[in-house]
């Protein structure tokens, strides 16, 4: 679904995805740990179209596409999805008329017609019930003023209304209560299915004991420097990273 | 034109001051008044204080006649074209400043006076107030106005009487050469009375120039309540010069709505209230969004006479393309004017390099025990916002029209009739849309 090929991208002169290799199929679930400041959130700008990065090398393709000609808004529209770790605050945009115009947009592109407002309403109770989201959110300004975690929980339930292929959560779990943290990662089970894919960038190796992920990579200077299952976790939750960057100093130095 | 040009076109137009319009017209010998106080005012020039952003001259360059009414050249189907979606109202259509009512529906209220100033220059009401608001007094082109205007409305509502629906004034303007248009409204409302009227603008004939001069004066007595939404949005060939001057007794409550949308090449509004009575409230909320190469300015006047009065100020602007914005908000309390509260703000929004925004607060206050306040910001795009809706699908234009309609939402949420709420947010969508596809 998504290759990912030597990616380079710097952003303000400065070289921050120094070769980046991934291949997503259908169905699985990946996991993406890694210090901070180590490029996750870059991976995920760079995949989302952020205007800010520039890709000096490599390829993405999203199904056959060429995910980098495309626009941020067209990315959205083939099925991509990421789950900002910052979600901005929109005033005066009202959450449920900013989904009720992102669902209506991407049925365009498809060539389908717009959601009639019955049957958006049906499907906002329906999703807001999947994620457990506070129905009292949904008519507020688009993020204004919501706590950390109701933002996090926003971005989830905009992942289930808008259904995409694949899925990028950056930190979701951050600033997520324990509850919440179960009841988020209940509702990203609920969403899998054997045509979609996720990738999850955590810190924590607990949200992965909900989410079970088929691989787990580490992403550290802007490099994938090991793949493994969801024991590499386990591992990481363990010992830490200073191993494995130790590791790559030495295959550096060979 | 130039200087020269204007004033002896002004002098030698018809009809001139010295001549009569209406045989029995009553206010006839006001013009002559006003005529001299234009002369002796003289026209603004850039070092004119209250015009420093605003080249007027520029724009009175032009060869223009003074409009003609044309009578039976607009028709129906075009004023319908200016009708607001599920409005339900009262339509009333101006020609050229000049009611028709065959175009119009007049409220079969005895309570309520809908007619043309000069058929009503025989009333002591209209006498009594006309051309007598103090902030008029020292403005040229409301000198120029009450010389020489062709017509206009006079609206009043008696004592504790009031419309089942919203007035819709539908200004329409046609000339098929450059025309110097002046109407001239005054709407009065007796104690306890109230209105709501929605102003707006209709221009049929781009290939000629239109200058718009428009005064109208409003008079609110005891407890009396005004809705008052004024929408300027028309053609690109005209040019748009308005004084509202409201006068507020006690207890009175006035809402005045100005929005300024594409596409007129200059508009200069000089609202301004005096409040003359304790306990009123004022609403002043202003909206302009201005494209292409349009001139906006906003000159507002609050003028706190006496003690115990609230007014509340919120301009918010958007500019795009080329676009040059002005707003100067002038707060006068006055050493009696104790307790007020005067609030203010401007907020523009920047939406291109080019875009340019002069803003200005004018607090004079001369009482102590006051609670007054200013505030003017000017922001950029957020980028951050913009990438947001984008990754969610929304296109670009539409991506920016949702911001542009978060960012007037302050001034649209007052709105309290939904139809115009709607319609004001459509268009600000048209808009933005337009600019962004240019
Ligand atoms: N505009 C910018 N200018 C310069 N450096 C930047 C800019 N944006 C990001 N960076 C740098 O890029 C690097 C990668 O940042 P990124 O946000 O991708 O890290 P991350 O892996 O998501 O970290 P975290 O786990 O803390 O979220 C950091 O060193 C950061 O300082
Ligand atoms: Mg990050």
């Amino acid at each position: 679904m998504l290759t990912i090929k030597n990616l380079h991208a710097e952003v303000d002169g400065k070289q921050i995805l120094k070769g980046i290799n991934l291949e997503i199929k259908r169905g699985e679930m990946h996991a993406i740990m890694g210090p901070n400041g180590s490029g996750k959130s870059s991976l995920s700008s760079v995949l989302a179209g952020r205007e800010n990065y520039t890709v000096t090398q490599g390829e993405v393709l999203f199904d056959g596409k060429d995910l980098l000609e495309m626009s941020p808004e067209d990315r959205a529209r083939e099925g991509l999805f990421l789950a900002f770790q910052y979600p901005v605050e929109i005033p005066g945009v009202s959450n449920l008329h900013f989904l009720k115009t992102a669902l209506n947009e991407i049925r365009t592109y498809h060539n389908l017609p717009a959601l009639e407002s019955k049957e958006f309403l049906k499907l906002t109770k329906e999703k807001q019930q999947l994620v457990d989201f506070n129905a009292n959110l949904m008519n507020r300004s688009l993020n204004e003023g919501f706590s950390g975690g109701e933002k996090k929980r926003n971005e989830v339930f905009q992942l289930a209304m808008l259904d995409p292929k694949l899925a990028i959560l950056d930190e979701t779990d951050s600033g997520l209560d324990i509850d919440a943290l179960r009841i988020v990662a209940s509702g990203v089970n609920k969403l899998r299915s054997a045509d979609k894919a996720f990738v999850v960038i955590t810190h924590y190796q607990r949200l992965l004991e909900y989410i079970v992920p088929d691989f787990v990579h580490v992403l550290y200077n802007g490099q994938i420097v090991k793949t493994g299952t969801k024991e590499l976790a386990l591992e990481l939750e363990e010992k830490g990273y200073d191993w494995l960057k130790e590791e790559v100093h030495q295959k550096e130095s060979v | 034109m130039s200087e020269k040009s204007f004033y002896e076109f002004i002098s030698n137009g018809v009809p001139g001051p010295e001549q009569k319009v209406n045989a029995d017209n009553a206010i006839m010998p006001a013009r002559k008044l006003a005529f001299s106080r234009f002369r002796e005012l003289g026209l603004p020039t850039l070092k004119t204080e209250e015009w420093r952003y605003t080249n007027i001259q520029r724009y009175l360059k032009d060869a223009f006649t003074l409009a003609q009414e044309e009578e039976g050249t607009v028709t129906a189907a075009q004023i319908s074209t200016a009708g607001i979606p599920h409005l339900d109202s009262y339509r009333i259509v101006l020609v050229n400043g000049r009611l028709q009512t065959d175009l119009s529906q007049i409220p079969a209220n005895g309570k309520v006076t809908i007619s043309k100033i000069s058929d009503a220059a025989g009333n002591t009401q209209l006498q009594a107030w006309f051309d007598k608001h103090p902030h008029l007094q020292s403005q040229p082109f409301a000198a120029l106005n009450a010389a020489l205007f062709a017509d206009g409305l006079f609206i009043e509502v008696s004592a504790n009487a009031s419309l089942d629906k919203p007035l819709h004034i539908i200004h329409t303007y046609t000339a098929s050469a450059n025309a110097f248009i002046q109407p001239r409204h005054l709407v009065l409302l007796h104690k306890s009375a109230t209105l709501e009227i929605i102003e707006s603008s209709l221009g049929l004939n781009d290939t000629a120039i239109t200058f718009v001069n428009t005064v109208t004066e409003v008079v609110l007595e005891e407890n009396a309540e005004l809705w008052h939404y004024n929408l300027q949005s028309t053609i690109k060939n005209s040019r748009h010069l308005s004084h509202t001057s409201t006068t507020q007794k006690a207890d009175s409550r006035y809402h005045h709505f100005n929005f300024t949308l594409p596409a007129a090449e200059m508009t200069r509004n000089n609202l301004s209230v005096a409040l003359t009575g304790s306990n009123t409230e004022t609403n002043l909320h202003g909206l302009y969004l201005a494209t292409g190469q349009q001139h906006v300015d906003n000159h507002t006047f609050v003028d706190h006479l006496v003690a115990n009065c609230n007014s509340n100020e919120l301009y918010k602007g958007v500019l795009l393309d080329n676009a040059n914005g002005v707003f100067t908000g002038k707060i006068h309390v006055h050493q009696d004017a104790q307790k007020t509260n005067a609030f203010q703000q401007n907020n523009n929004l920047l939406m291109s390099e080019k875009a340019n925004i002069n803003s200005q607060p004018q607090l004079e206050i001369y009482a102590d025990d006051v609670k007054c306040s200013h505030g003017f910001t000017v922001g950029r795009f957020s980028d951050e916002a913009l990438f947001y809706l984008r990754s969610r699908g929304i296109g670009e234009e539409a991506a920016k029209s949702l911001l542009v309609n978060a960012f007037a939402f302050d001034i649209t949420d007052q709105v309290h009739i939904p139809a115009l709420q709607d319609f004001l947010a459509e268009k600000i969508r048209q808009y933005v849309a337009g600019a962004i596809n240019n």
